[in-house]
């Protein structure tokens, strides 16, 4: 099994239902020739670098297929030649790797793939999780605190005119203090 | 003897000084390069289009081959123009 990916661009001056159709009929083609289609990517219209047949903008299609062999990827490169509807195509063979990273995009691990690979990185070493788990820890914290707290100040307020000289209880109303604040 | 951080010195002596280059692939594990990302691809070219050597991207040779093709992939279908002026 060989996996391809063709690009195709459609003249966006024709109507939508035709641009749909051109799309089809090339999905259909390869069906029927035996291959199974990965899938179907509608990339849409953008802005051509340069002009292609006076146009500046064109609609982009990306269909993903396996075939047992390449010998239909030049009957539909042919028929891509002759159709008037498609301004540029372009068929590539992907490797293993190009295969995962499609797989990949498709599931949104990656942006660009950089970024997919920092991603990964990040979250399995030890030196970004104390962050997060600080982030989290807090509301977790809190969380907990939030049903404790209100019996809690009530005997601290009532032991403070007792205790108030000792400077060790003190320090421990004010933190309280922030975290209803920080609750809040 | 005064040790290097007592010297002040008249110029930032980190100013200026080389920094290694590397291959982005093989330091972050990239294995495709995606022809259809031109996000991507505008590192590997100048303002004018043109494909960088990669005694400035830096990448290894293996590579450079692949962004190269992926670089003509991209023109072909006009993601990336041939020719361009002030395209950064």
């Amino acid at each position: 099994m060989r996996q391809y990916e063709v690009t195709f661009i459609v003249d966006p001056v024709l109507s939508g239902d035709e641009i749909k159709k051109t799309a089809k009929t090339y999905n259909d083609m390869i069906a029927k020739e035996g291959g199974k289609i990965v899938n179907e990517d509608n990339i849409g219209l953008k802005q051509l670098a340069y002009p292609i047949n006076k146009r500046s903008s064109g609609i982009y299609f990306c269909t993903e297929f396996q075939v047992e062999t390449g010998e239909m990827i030049n009957r539909m490169e042919l028929a891509f030649r002759r159709d008037e509807r498609v301004m540029r195509f372009l068929t590539v063979h992907l490797d293993k790797y190009g295969v995962k990273y499609n797989e990949d995009k498709r599931n949104g691990l990656i942006g660009t793939k950089k970024k997919n690979d920092k991603d990964e990185v990040k979250p399995d070493p030890s030196k970004k999780p104390p962050y997060k788990d600080k982030k989290k820890a807090k509301p977790a914290a809190a969380a907990p605190a939030a049903p404790a707290t209100p019996p809690t100040p009530a005997p601290v307020a009532a032991a403070a005119p007792v205790v108030a000289p000792e400077t060790v209880k003190a320090p421990e109303p004010t933190p309280v203090a922030n975290v209803k604040s920080e609750e809040e | 003897m005064a040790t290097r951080d007592e010297i002040k010195f008249l110029s930032n002596p980190t100013i200026g000084g080389q920094r290694k280059k590397y291959c982005r692939f093989k330091k972050f594990g990239i294995k495709h390069i995606d022809y259809k990302d031109p996000d991507f691809l505008l590192q590997f070219i100048n303002d004018q289009g043109k494909i960088l050597p990669r005694r400035i991207t830096g990448n290894s040779l293996k590579y450079q081959k692949k962004v190269a093709i992926a670089v003509k992939r991209a023109r072909h279908l006009a993601i990336l123009p041939y020719v361009a002026d002030l395209l950064k």
